[in-house]
């Protein structure tokens, strides 16, 4: 069986960082792993994405719209951009935080209200706030593996030890605050 | 070892594998991070170059003179350095040497689509086409094999999605390759036309040879599932046709593709019901097997544009779409990319943009470009590489004919784009004595692709420091007389400036001198130049403020307005203090970070 994860957000906020964290896990639990990203004009606070499908013998690196497990949004509209990547029974893990977009910053076009509201009539839906999390830790960055220790705790992935992931991948210096902000997440849900 | 890589870390590791000595490239998505990846070994000589055609030209030197090289660019990157291609196809080498084009179908980060499998075929080389990380690093060990072997340049080409998708890779040690002979060979590397005769029956001859190693190539095979529908597929468009089709075809998977093997197509055309060319872009395959006599489907029914995902080829093969959630348009707005807090672009086209009704703006390639966007919707037009300048003063010849039309023509650019080939634009300006205004905005690095070094940031790839190019003298040397280089982030003087400039009945070079927020190497001489460079914040004095929004309009994403409050706030964990919106403030009302009382 091939599953499919959905990381989306807004340029900076680390979703590439999460999903290397995620794909190391994932390889060292013995899955075969494909990942892809898109980047280039999209790193200038414009939506950036990060696919990874994980099973026996994995083809495509890409997902399909409507078939995706799970879809991990570090921003609100952003979730709203990318449901229709998710499968009919997928579920919905998304940061209570606005980031507002040029077009919404200048005033001229609001940003969009009831996001969460009207997302969690349509789909399985874990809503957490994640930046008050962060801030906690005192570093804003943190949100990103915050993020995937909601995700540790609603995704069951046989074999997992993202902990051990973020041992790997992290630069050492931020690998206890990084554990931390696992632990964060995890409590959140 | 096995190791999750992109395709562009595999390609990396590959050329280190196959012991090659020297690479060199010029920064474009998404081929960028190959030579990044390659300037990680210290075994191979790792440079950037001004731009694709001079990486090639080095690459050449290196082979003749004996080593094992190759040049990495974007797509586009190919149409500049097609002049030297297509003679060192006639040359041969002497050490292996590769061009690796790294195309986008579907356009993410580039102004065109073109199929570079044409360039292979134009230029009369082999070509390699990997579908995925592992291929992609077998594939430049034996592209290295191919040339010494057929004495040719090989294009390995690939695209976005192999570039930028991880699967896993087995890691192997280098081969150590030793350096050849320098021989001089008159007949062989003097193009004059007289060897060029020659050398053309060469290429021929190299190219029927070809044709015989394609039909038994180890990269050209079937995939036999015994089903009566057969699918011809090359690069990714492979994966995703497995994903969408499985077992349920056969398939003839082509990894090398110039010359395409005509026996094998037309032998798996014959023993099938159907057949289907699933490939992205130009119908490259579809064309060649319908001239064979072939019966195939190809892009009458598949799309001429975009990725082949597998969602379009379940779609075309078997008329199926997998059921998804509508998107709800009320609760998305756009997210375009902008430029980050503290871009020293930001000032300039804030100033520019109250001059809009005077000028003509022509643009180029870079981070300016998002100047096209909201607020500053600041761009006439934009091309290609280097012509902002050279379609300003074309666009200049025209309007100085239409008495009625008083507006004049701004060319934008940065400084990569500059060394690249806006240099040679320039001249051409100064030369045919044009008077458009020229703007170079020097912000130390090739920003767009990530924050690549160039001969104007003062290190090299492999982190050594090394000489500026001094734009100002450069400008003057070619003939300029009206030169100014000035802070961008100094509302004051940028409009100054731009008046000045507008006043001036003669062409002007303007040079905004600030780094990129994100540069990260500076040499002690940049510290000293940019006091105080990103050390500071500045923050909102609320009951000053009289949220008239006059800030919002500097576009700093930094900046967010409180609707309930009607007053600004400055985020801190982004803001660098460029000053840029206390000096718009009205009220003054934005100050640095402690000086509020």
């Amino acid at each position: 069986m091939i599953r499919s994860i959905k990381l989306v957000g807004v340029g900076g906020q680390g979703t590439i960082l999460a999903a290397k964290v995620l794909c190391d896990a994932l390889i060292d639990a013995g899955y075969d792993v494909k990942m892809s990203e898109i980047h280039g004009m999209s790193q200038r606070g414009g939506s950036v994405s990060s696919e990874i499908r994980f099973g026996d013998n994995v083809a495509s690196p890409v997902i399909e719209k409507g078939t995706a497990d799970i879809l991990v949004a570090f921003e609100q509209m952003e979730a709203a951009r990318f449901i229709d990547y998710l499968k009919s029974d997928g579920l919905l893990i998304v940061n209570d935080l606005k980031i507002n977009s040029m077009v919404t910053l200048n005033g001229k076009i609001p940003y969009p209200s009831n996001v969460l509201n009207t997302l969690k009539e349509q789909v399985k839906m874990v809503s957490v706030d994640a930046q008050k999390c962060a801030l906690k830790l005192g570093n804003v960055k943190t949100m990103n593996i915050i993020m995937l220790g909601v995700f540790s705790k609603c995704f069951e992935i046989e074999g997992l030890e993202i902990e051990k992931a973020i041992k790997n991948i992290v630069k050492e210096k931020y690998v206890d605050l990084n554990l931390k902000a696992f632990k964060c997440g995890q409590d959140l849900v | 070892m096995k190791k999750l890589l992109t395709g562009n870390e595999a390609i990396a590791r590959g050329a280190f594998e196959a012991g090659v000595h020297f690479a060199s490239a010029y920064p474009g998505t998404p081929s960028t991070e190959i030579l990044e990846n390659i300037g990680q070994y210290k075994e191979i000589i790792a440079e950037w170059a001004p731009n694709e055609k001079v990486a090639l030209e080095t690459v050449i030197g290196a082979s003749i003179a004996g080593g094992r090289s190759l040049a990495s660019m974007k797509h586009v990157g190919v149409n500049v350095a097609a002049d030297p291609l297509f003679t060192f196809s006639y040359t041969g080498v002497s050490g292996g040497a590769v061009i690796i084009s790294a195309d986008e179908p579907g356009m993410h980060s580039s102004q065109n689509e073109q199929d570079n499998r044409n360039y292979a075929k134009f230029a009369k080389i082999p070509m390699l086409e990997p579908s995925d990380s592992q291929e992609a690093k077998d594939m430049m060990i034996d592209a290295y094999k191919l040339s010494e072997l057929y004495d040719s340049i090989v294009m390995l080409r690939v695209t976005t999605r192999v570039c930028h998708s991880k699967s896993m890779v087995e890691l192997n040690d280098r081969e150590i390759v030793s350096l050849r002979p320098y021989q001089k060979d008159f007949n062989k590397y003097v193009a004059v036309p007289a060897i060029g005769r020659q050398l053309r029956h060469k290429v021929e001859e190299r190219m029927n040879k070809l044709q015989i190693y394609t039909e038994t190539s180890p990269w050209n095979y079937v995939v036999e599932n015994k089903q009566p529908v057969g699918v011809i597929v090359s690069g990714m468009s492979y994966h995703f046709a497995k994903e969408a089709l499985g077992d349920s075809v056969d398939y003839l998977k082509l990894g090398f593709t110039n010359p395409l093997p005509a026996n094998m197509i037309s032998e798996f055309c014959e023993t099938h019901d159907v057949v289907y060319i699933i490939e992205e872009n130009d119908p490259y395959i579809e064309d060649f097997a319908k001239a064979q006599g072939q019966t195939v489907i190809g892009k009458e029914q598949f799309p001429y544009s975009g990725e082949m995902t597998s969602d379009v080829i379940r779609n075309v093969v078997l008329d199926e779409t997998i059921q998804k959630r509508p998107i709800n348009d009320s609760l998305i707005v756009n997210r375009p990319p902008t430029f980050c807090s503290g871009c020293p672009h930001r000032g300039f086209f804030y100033e520019l943009g109250k001059r809009r009704k005077d000028i003509i703006v022509a643009g180029d390639i870079g981070c300016y470009s998002l100047a096209v966007g909201e607020p500053y919707n600041l761009m006439d037009w934009l091309i290609c590489m280097g012509a902002a300048y050279s379609t300003a003063h074309g666009a200049e010849r025209i309007t100085d004919m239409k008495l009625e039309d008083k507006r004049r023509l701004v060319a934008v650019m940065g400084d990569s784009t500059f060394f690249h080939t806006g240099i040679n634009s320039l001249m051409n300006t100064v030369y045919n004595g044009g008077k458009t205004i020229n703007i170079i905005l020097d912000n130390r690095i090739t920003g767009m692709t990530g924050q690549q070094d160039n001969p104007g940031s003062g290190f090299k790839l492999q982190n050594q420091e090394t000489s500026i190019v001094d734009i100002a003298k450069v400008c003057e040397a070619i003939g300029i007389k009206h030169i100014r280089k000035i802070n961008p982030n100094n509302l004051t003087e940028v409009k100054e400036t731009i008046k000045w400039a507008l006043e001036l009945d003669d062409m002007s070079v303007i040079i905004t001198d600030w780094p990129c927020a994100l540069k990260k190497h500076y040499n002690e001489a940049d510290l000293d130049h940019y006091k105080d460079v990103w050390q500071t914040k500045n923050v909102v004095i609320e009951d000053t403020c009289i949220g008239c929004k006059a800030c919002l309009r500097s576009g700093c994403p930094s900046l967010i307005f409180d609707a309930d409050k009607k007053k600004t706030r400055i985020d801190s964990t982004t803001c660098v203090g460029c000053d840029v919106c206390a000096q718009i403030c009205p009220v003054n009302a934005i100050v640095k970070e402690g000086d509020v009382r």
